[in-house]
């Protein structure tokens, strides 16, 4: 499973690449593989205030919707319009072309609630250890 | 735990992402993923193990058996060798199950039901069959696999002598690898395709044979949602259920109003009084998917009907779903609005089915 290792990452499986005080966000590898063929991405406005790990778009495959939140505070200044028109992207490049928004961060000190690489990849390990597995009802 | 079908290893060796489905342990999506298993079906061939699902076989004359009774279908002017599809109703005129019956022969047939509802099923027709009836659950001893798409009748043509004579909705007994086995001319996707119950513990044998086929692509549960909203066939559960009648769901010219079935009364009252409630099909104007249990509007903010079925179609580059619309809110207008506390997407109401260029009759 691919990691970047200078970007920092969610347990909630995004990442944030954080150059000067703009944060690019975008999905794992983990996330685009467990989601599937992702078949449309709710991209947010620009100017969209949030919260860290609040709700910042939402993401959907062929057989379900997912919540995507934020890694940082901040406002929305950037969005990747090429998501509206082909969301596939985000499995085939999830970590470059795949980015989905530019975030202006407002508090360097929350870097801190983030995991490192090296953290996120042993995060990944634990959960594969428990891995219960899904369940679908349809 | 849930149960395994005889081709749970083969899905495993696949890389199959498995789901719990009606109790079973079920392929949901292989690696290549549900657009690329989609194409697979549409364009080529595609292989489902459907082994989850209830085989029943009736044997007797048939005014002696009471099967008539049970199945909305006339069964009486049935031909040996096809199949028809149609309901169990409940006294309300509600769904107990959507099957298909074969007519084996003069006095044999086979009753295919839904994997979730077999012990409900089963119940039901111990209770009404007479005691002309010879009942059988087959349903741990058969597998099924579906062959379908527009090359399904030539991958099978090496393996099922004779497989070219059998028409849409026909069915018959062949020798496939030394085995005596049903094959139907029937499916879920809107294609051309083929269900064969095979021998449960030799089920691998055929799967393997066929999946060597370089045209051949396994297939999921997911995709076959997919294929099945494309073509608006129902799901129980989402367009049919103990409260859902087939006259609500459309359904109407599978049941034969004119002979004696259980559900009868109910359906000739809501036939004369109108359907509670109607199933719509509707095209969202973007990608996004309309879910099960999402609102349907029609511009203000109360609710006119409900999702039941819903996804993004790889075929129309579009979300699509199935719904209802209460009785008092149905109107002429095209326009329709899918969503939750979220979100409000447009859409636009369809005839059936979406995806029109389906090869089934080909």
């Amino acid at each position: 499973m691919e990691i970047i290792e200078r970007f920092l990452y969610t347990k909630e499986h995004e990442w944030v690449n954080i150059e000067d005080n703009i944060g690019t966000v975008g999905i794992t590898e983990y996330a685009q593989s467990a989601l599937g063929d992702i078949t449309y991405v709710e991209l947010p406005g620009v100017d969209k205030e949030v919260e860290q790990f609040e709700q910042l778009l939402s993401v959907e495959s062929v057989k379900s919707a997912s919540d995507i939140f934020s890694p940082i505070s901040g406002r929305v200044i950037e969005v990747n319009e090429d998501l509206a028109d082909d969301p596939s992207i985000l499995n085939r490049y999830c970590y470059d072309k795949g980015w989905i928004v530019k975030i202006e961060m407002v508090d360097e000190d929350e870097t801190s609630n983030l995991l490192t690489a090296d953290e996120y990849r042993n995060y990944l390990a634990s959960l594969d250890r428990n891995d219960t597995g899904d369940s679908v009802e349809d | 735990m849930a149960l395994r079908t005889p081709l749970y290893q083969q899905h495993i060796a696949l890389g199959a992402k498995v789901v719990e489905f009606g109790g079973w342990d079920m392929p949901l999506q292989y690696p290549e993923g549900i657009i690329r298993e989609h194409d697979a079906n549409r364009k080529g061939c595609s292989l489902f193990d459907c082994s989850h699902m209830g085989e029943f076989i009736i044997e007797g004359r048939l005014e002696d058996t009471g099967l008539d009774r049970i199945v909305t279908q006339p069964l009486a002017d049935q031909s040996v060798g096809t199949c028809r599809y149609g309901f169990a109703l409940n006294e309300k005129g509600g769904t107990i199950d959507d099957l298909i019956v074969y007519r084996l022969a003069g006095k044999k047939w086979m009753v295919v039901v839904n994997a979730a509802n077999i012990n409900k099923d089963a119940a039901h027709f111990r209770a009404n069959l007479r005691s002309g009836a010879n009942f059988r659950d087959v349903s741990p001893a058969l597998a099924k696999l579906d062959v379908q798409g527009p090359l399904a009748r030539e991958v099978l043509k090496p393996l099922v002598s004779g497989i070219e004579g059998l028409a849409h909705y026909a069915c018959g007994e062949f020798v496939v690898l030394g085995e005596k086995v049903i094959v139907s001319r029937t499916g879920y996707t809107g294609e051309l395709g083929y269900e064969v119950y095979f021998p449960w513990e030799k089920a691998g044998r055929f799967w393997e044979t066929v999946l060597a086929d370089p045209r051949v692509k396994p297939t999921g549960l997911g995709v076959r949602d997919v294929l099945r909203v494309e073509v608006c066939y129902p799901l129980y559960g989402h367009e049919l259920s103990e409260d859902i009648s087939p006259l609500q769901a459309g359904l109407k010219r599978f049941v034969d109003g004119t002979k004696d079935f259980i559900g009868r009364q109910a359906w000739q009252a809501e036939e004369h009084s109108g359907p509670a409630q109607k199933l719509v099909c509707f095209t969202a104007q973007s990608r996004r998917a309309p879910r099960q249990g999402h609102w349907l509007y029609t511009g203000g903010d109360v609710p006119v009907g409900i999702v039941v079925s819903g996804t993004f179609s790889p075929a129309l580059g579009a979300g699509i779903g199935m719904g209802f619309i209460k009785k008092e809110f149905t109107s002429n207008s095209k326009e329709i609005i899918f969503g939750d506390a979220k979100f409000r997407e447009r859409a636009e109401l369809v005839a059936r089915p979406f995806y029109k260029l389906g090869t089934l009759k080909n």
